[in-house]
């Protein structure tokens, strides 16, 4: 791996403490699923920590991010707060959405985190319409939409590509290519070139990269969010990765070829970025005590999150609406 | 008699219509290897082939604009949703087209395809995993709407479904997938759409409801027992076209009318039984449904939407005093 950046050991110490944070949040998510605390779907992280951190490294608080069923890293990556989230895994008070929405519905509006999605695709148009709102505010904020390899068949994030050109909008799309969706090979359901090809049959440039480089992510995504931000019109990212994981917390993905996963193993992105780190002035040292607190940070949100009060029951009837607004409990009945 | 889970069921019925009428097929996305996200495709497509056990990509509105143009063409499509609330990336296909073909063509046209879509909360899966939307699709001319509540009737229903020649919205309940129940394997005939089953007698109240909620009914049905209060439960299992005059016969009978049902209660189809029932007999009605909020994740504001055992008891309660 090569990187051009100023500063380097220190800026990328930085992104790698926070790879190493996703990573650490996700494996607790995924046992706090296993022990019977998390409920629902937990859609893991694990593998692709790169692309988000080294996507959100390059834009401002005040940039949007709209995301997909697969969101706490992309979450964590533009600024949320890890505790709060794991509160609301564990559907506590004090969670990201006070326990209302869940591990598919993360979101933190102050960092511009719009909101992870529990549909496929629907984040692609919603993109679109963030960046018309920032054209017509008159601001020079961009839009980062991340959609996975199985959500670009999906008929809105076509819509969404084509809008978004038409119009020249400040929109990034970031297509994490983990080659599979849900149990299905991606590339068996999908015609034609590829994601890639598919932006640039609507004349927006697309670039591929390796999602597991962060130098890579970083370096390109660098240069794209300054062409987007100057009034370059919308662009597309293929990060290729690979998903390390079952689709979701309770899926062993049986279908999946071991030596394929080995090999995946061998190029995923915290050893990667690990291996740099160590070439260039971090000691071994230095990297275990790294790992060692991340995982003593998200550790204490777990406990915190385990004992933390749940959510009185009135709260359900709260945000629903302003206008005919329900009241607890029943009194309309 | 065998026991088998309604997911289990479902399956079967699938296997034998596959088996007898070779134009009726399946698309949708994970149904190979994974086999439905219920196993309800379990090892259909070994048997069958790739051609009748279609994986699709993830374009919700083509598998069911494919279904509609393959059900015009002369097969008989089965279209995975697998959520209802993905479903209504679809909802064009299936209102605009599906429901309305034979009507605008001036009866040139037959949509005989079955939109899968299972319906409900099944627990800590949140606001675009957990709805109840049969309401929407009663409300549309050209549909028929089914809701199975136990493993036989998944069974018999879902045959009854692939045979009808009108577009069925078939609306499994998540909550139930699970569930075992006694299935006649032999017993090949469907269970005939439109016609309500009768879950339990009673003399003072009757007690609608259909899918998961059925199971709720009849607990609270129990336990009104020790208050001397004898409740009748009728599972709907169809609910357009629903069966008026099993609903009818008993509420004359017994004097009182609730309806529950966990889709939100304002618009919901609880509406139009009680309002038929209160027009036709002029007797006390009621409704019971979840009130008019997203479903939430968290455990205790889950709860708080469900309709439990003990607000029926209550309601009932009331009713009969
Ligand atoms: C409209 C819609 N259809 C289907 C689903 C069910 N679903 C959730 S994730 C997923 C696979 C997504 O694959 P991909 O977009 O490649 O993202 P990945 O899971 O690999 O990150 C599917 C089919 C959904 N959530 N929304």
């Amino acid at each position: 791996m090569s990187s051009n950046l100023a500063n380097e050991p220190a800026r990328v110490a930085e992104m790698f403490r926070k790879m190493v944070l996703i990573r650490s949040f996700e494996e607790a998510a995924g046992e706090a699923f296993h022990a019977g605390h998390v409920r629902g779907s937990v859609h893991q992280y694990i593998g692709q920590e790169s692309i988000a951190v080294g996507v959100c490294a390059n834009l401002r608080e005040d940039d949007y991010l709209t995301s997909n069923h697969r969101g706490h890293g992309h979450s964590i990556a533009k600024g949320a707060d890890p505790r709060a989230m794991m509160l609301e895994l564990f559907g506590r008070v004090g969670g990201t959405s006070d326990g209302k929405g869940g591990s598919m519905h993360i979101a933190d509006f102050s960092v511009g985190m719009l909101g992870a999605n529990g549909v496929i695709a629907d984040g692609c148009t919603m993109s679109v319409g963030a960046a018309q709102a920032i054209r017509l505010l008159g601001d020079d904020k961009i839009v980062v939409n991340f959609i996975g390899d199985g959500g670009i068949n999906r008929g809105p994030f076509m819509e969404a590509l084509n809008w978004a050109k038409v119009y020249e909008l400040p929109v990034l799309f970031i297509c994490e290519n983990n080659q599979i969706a849900a149990t299905t090979t991606t590339h068996l359901v999908t015609a034609g070139e590829g994601i890639a090809a598919r932006a640039e049959s609507f004349g927006m440039p697309a670039t591929t990269i390796d999602g597991n480089d962060l130098f890579e992510v970083d370096r390109t995504v660098a240069r794209v969010v300054a062409e987007i931000r100057t009034g370059g019109g919308p662009q597309l990212i293929q990060a290729m990765t690979y998903r390390l994981r079952g689709h979701f917390a309770h899926d062993e993905a049986g279908y999946r070829d071991l030596a394929e996963v080995e090999a995946a193993l061998g190029r995923e992105p915290i050893a990667r970025t690990e291996a740099w780190l160590l070439e260039n002035g971090m000691t071994a040292d230095e990297i275990t005590t790294l790992k060692a607190e991340a995982d003593s940070e998200i550790i204490g949100y777990v406990e915190e999150a385990m004992n933390a009060p749940w959510p009185d029951g009135k709260l359900a009837f709260s945000d629903v609406q302003d206008v005919g607004a329900p009241s607890y409990p029943g009194a309309d009945q | 008699m065998t026991a088998m889970t309604y997911a289990e069921a479902a399956r079967l019925a699938l296997q034998e219509e596959m088996a007898r009428d070779p134009k009726v097929w399946a698309l949708g996305e994970d149904l190979g290897y994974e086999g439905g996200m219920a196993g309800q495709y379990d090892g259909l497509q070994a048997e069958f082939g790739s051609d009748r056990i279609v994986d699709t990509p993830i374009s919700e509105s083509t598998i069911m604009g494919a279904a509609v143009g393959a059900a015009l063409a002369g097969t008989r499509p089965v279209a995975e949703m697998r959520f209802s609330d993905f479903a209504m990336c679809a909802v064009s296909e299936l209102v605009n087209q599906a429901a309305k073909a034979r009507y605008m063509f001036g009866g040139q046209a037959r949509v005989p395809l079955v939109a899968r879509m299972p319906i409900g909360i099944r627990g800590g899966i949140a606001a675009q995993h957990s709805q109840s939307p049969e309401a929407w699709y009663v409300h549309t001319p050209g549909l028929v709407v089914v809701t199975p509540s136990t493993a036989a009737d998944n069974r018999g229903l879902l045959k009854s479904a692939i045979r009808c020649d009108d577009p069925v919205v078939y609306m499994e309940h998540k909550g139930l997938w699970g569930v075992v129940g006694e299935v006649d394997e032999d017993d090949e005939e469907p269970v005939p759409l439109g016609v309500a089953a009768k879950v339990c007698s009673g003399d003072d109240i009757t007690i609608v409801s259909w899918a998961a909620q059925i199971g709720v009914a009849a607990l609270a049905a129990d336990a009104l027992v020790e208050d001397g209060i004898s409740a009748e439960v009728i599972d709907l299992r169809t609910l357009y076209p629903w069966d008026r005059d099993a609903v009818m016969n008993s509420a004359a009978r017994t004097g009182r009318l609730l309806v529950v049902h966990e889709a939100v209660r304002i618009g919901g189809f609880g509406g139009e039984i009680a309002s038929d029932v209160a027009e036709t007999l002029g007797i006390p009605v009621a409704r019971l449904g979840g009130e008019r909020i997203p479903i939430p994740f968290s455990v205790p504001l889950e709860d708080a939407y469900k309709i439990k055992v003990d607000r029926i008891v209550a309601r009932v309660r009331e009713l009969v005093a």
